[in-house]
């Protein structure tokens, strides 16, 4: 044995699949530590619809229901907010949620007032920039913020506004329109957020 | 007594031969330049800090309550019932921000004196990886109280990845464990922040001193000392400008944690918030994931690169610009030693050109600072009455952000065209006798 001479480029692919054997193995074993990450069967199970009564909420007026932890913004819009929609359309940054902001609502809800029924809307609070809650702003009057303001929703974080159908004005950081969930009539005072009209059936 | 002291150092010894001598290389018999002034003690203290960190880190976790349903209680819990746990507490949330002062300190003088230069390149990336480090730590420790600003500075900077093309979504998720930062993100921040970062810091740290200790510290004038003359009253052979770190530089150190102590006591026991700068008012109510809070802000220490990251308008559909822009304001500073490749290194021998810049450069982190606290915010109106707040605090944050990297691009320019205009530097640090 002592007088053999080396083979080192036997040598070499024997270090070499061992480390690529090994490091496999190693990327392997990291799958289920990554894994735990997920959210666990608890965290998917508490995401089911919820049903909730808008018979009480008046005119004008904005009611925040919980659906999977996200806060869930369901408005009854009055007559001058819906006609203000138009106005600010040249300060949109996709006032017909058809370009960036093509995924943001599902099909039955891509319309000029963003919902099933142009006084009903209903939107996920979660500003697209980074997260937080807007707040509801609906009178039509000069604002802080912006003195030529129509009604709708004003990011406190980073000072993100949307207009009454939670359509982003540009200049502002978020990118894109509120996203509307999926949501139908059960009858005319109740909805369900979290389920598409036609899976109802 | 001695006898017994004395045996059993022998037979230590005789078991690990290199023990000994590796404390002298780091301690008696390095050699420290014999220059050093009042911008030398922030390297100490950050090791001091560090330690109060882990001591009053470890102490609280065995009154906190990992979850979200008792988190926020429990915090209070320490603070009103267990016997000196609000001094505990204190000195740990103090520990935090004092800690963001000394490294900002520390960082500074490395820009002043050149310390990122040639050969000490290696000191300043493991230094960078520190800070980002401690941001990351800094960053999940004040999630764990679960107070309304812990869920909402989780959820806002959660959601810097979501702005990630294509995965962003999926990301957030895996890192909340949910829908919304909720317990799992709590346990798993915890488990980060008590025993994953903390480990990696203090590997981070002994690499950063193996580093500088290769290379010898830099000074004042920015001198190398290995290269000057050779000789003094310890060691023939060893710089005649430097001085045994041990005793000289740990009694000085020793002076400067005095002082700085005082000033941490003063805080801990009369202004534990500052004003709600160290510990924000928001975040004394619970987290509810259906209220933002009114004026979302993080704590001072990363408002500079949060303000970038406002500061940045979303186009092409995307809000990945301003998250670009925040983490190119610390990816800049890895790359400084390789943007300003000056050949002086100390700001006492370099040119008009780089004070001014640097001061300017200091500025803009200030006034990002404000504007990423939301100060401006506040003044604008105060001072200019009936404005359009946004547009100006927009303009002056943008104004801002463009100095903070235009330093950058000066510097790369300055010391490339052959602009900067230096002193001669001297032979020998300038205190030799």
């Amino acid at each position: 044995m002592a007088n053999e001479v080396v083979d080192h480029g036997r040598r070499r692919f024997l270090t070499a699949t061992t480390a690529v054997v090994g490091g496999a193995g190693v990327v392997a074993a990291a799958v289920p530590f990554i894994k735990t990450w997920e959210p666990s069967a608890r965290a998917k199970a508490a995401g089911a619809p919820v049903t909730v009564d808008i018979s009480k909420i008046e005119l004008g007026q904005k009611v925040t229901f919980p659906w999977r932890s996200l806060p869930v913004f369901v408005v009854n819009r009055t007559p001058a907010q819906l006609a203000a929609l138009p106005k600010v359309d040249s300060r949109l940054v996709d006032p017909k949620s058809d370009g960036a902001s093509a995924g943001q609502q599902p099909k039955y809800a891509q319309n000029e007032t963003r919902s099933i029924k142009p006084e009903w809307l209903v939107v996920v609070g979660i500003c697209t920039h980074l997260g937080c809650v807007p707040d509801f702003f609906p009178e039509i009057k000069p604002e802080p913020f912006d003195p030529n303001w129509e009604g709708g929703f004003f990011c406190p974080c980073h000072k993100s506004r949307y207009d009454m159908a939670g359509r982003v004005f540009s200049g502002v950081p978020a990118p894109k329109n509120l996203q509307v969930p999926p949501y139908h009539f059960v009858n005319d005072t109740t909805i369900q957020i979290g389920v598409d009209p036609k899976e109802a059936g | 007594m001695a006898n017994v002291f004395t045996r059993i150092g022998d037979w230590v010894n005789e078991r690990a031969p290199n023990m000994v001598p590796a404390y002298r290389k780091h301690m008696t018999e390095y050699y420290a330049p014999k220059n050093f002034n009042l911008w030398y003690y922030f390297g100490s203290l950050a090791l001091l800090v560090l330690v109060n960190q882990i001591v009053t880190g470890i102490f609280l976790t065995m009154n906190y309550k990992t979850s979200a349903a008792e988190a926020f209680a429990s915090v209070e819990y320490i603070m009103r019932d267990v016997e000196w746990g609000w001094l505990i507490r204190y000195m740990h949330s103090t520990g935090a921000s004092l800690f963001f002062v000394v490294v900002f300190l520390h960082m500074f003088r490395g820009l002043m004196y050149g310390s990122f230069k040639k050969p000490r390149e290696l000191v300043w990336i493991l230094g960078m990886l520190i800070f980002l480090a401690l941001m990351a730590e800094a960053f999940m420790g004040y999630v764990l109280p679960w107070g309304n600003m812990s869920f909402w500075g989780a959820k806002v900077i959660i959601s810097l990845f979501g702005t990630i093309p294509y995965i962003g979504d999926s990301l957030v998720q895996w890192i909340m464990g949910d829908y919304i930062p909720a317990d799992a993100t709590l346990n798993r921040f915890f488990a980060l922040h008590v025993i994953a970062l903390p480990l990696v810091l203090l590997l981070l740290v002994v690499l950063h001193l193996a580093a500088l200790h290769e290379v010898g510290s830099n000074n004042p004038d920015g001198v190398e000392i290995k290269k000057g003359p050779k000789g003094n009253r310890w060691d023939a052979l060893k710089p005649a400008d430097g001085i045994p770190f041990h005793p000289y530089y740990t009694v000085k150190d020793l002076v400067g944690i005095g002082f700085f102590l005082m000033i941490a006591a003063f805080i801990i026991f009369f202004a534990p918030t500052f004003g709600g700068w160290f510990l924000e008012h928001d975040n004394f109510i619970p987290a509810n994931n259906l209220v933002t809070p009114s004026h979302i802000k993080p704590v001072w220490y990363f408002t500079p690169f949060y303000a970038i990251l406002r500061m940045i308008p979303s186009f092409f559909g995307t809000a990945v610009w301003g998250v670009l822009g925040m983490f190119g304001a610390i990816a800049a500073l890895f790359a400084l030693p390789w943007i300003d490749v000056g050949q002086v290194k100390s700001i006492r021998y370099r040119g008009t050109g780089f004070k001014v810049a640097l001061g300017l450069f200091v500025l803009s982190f200030f006034m990002l600072g404000a504007v990423g606290a939301g100060v401006t915010a506040e003044v604008i109106p105060e001072w200019f009455g009936n404005v359009d707040v946004t547009f100006w605090e927009n303009l002056f944050g943008r104004v801002m952000t463009l100095l903070y990297f235009g330093f950058f691009v000066f510097l790369g320019l300055y010391t490339r065209l052959g602009w900067e205009k230096t002193k001669p530097v001297p032979e020998r640090v300038t205190m030799h006798d």
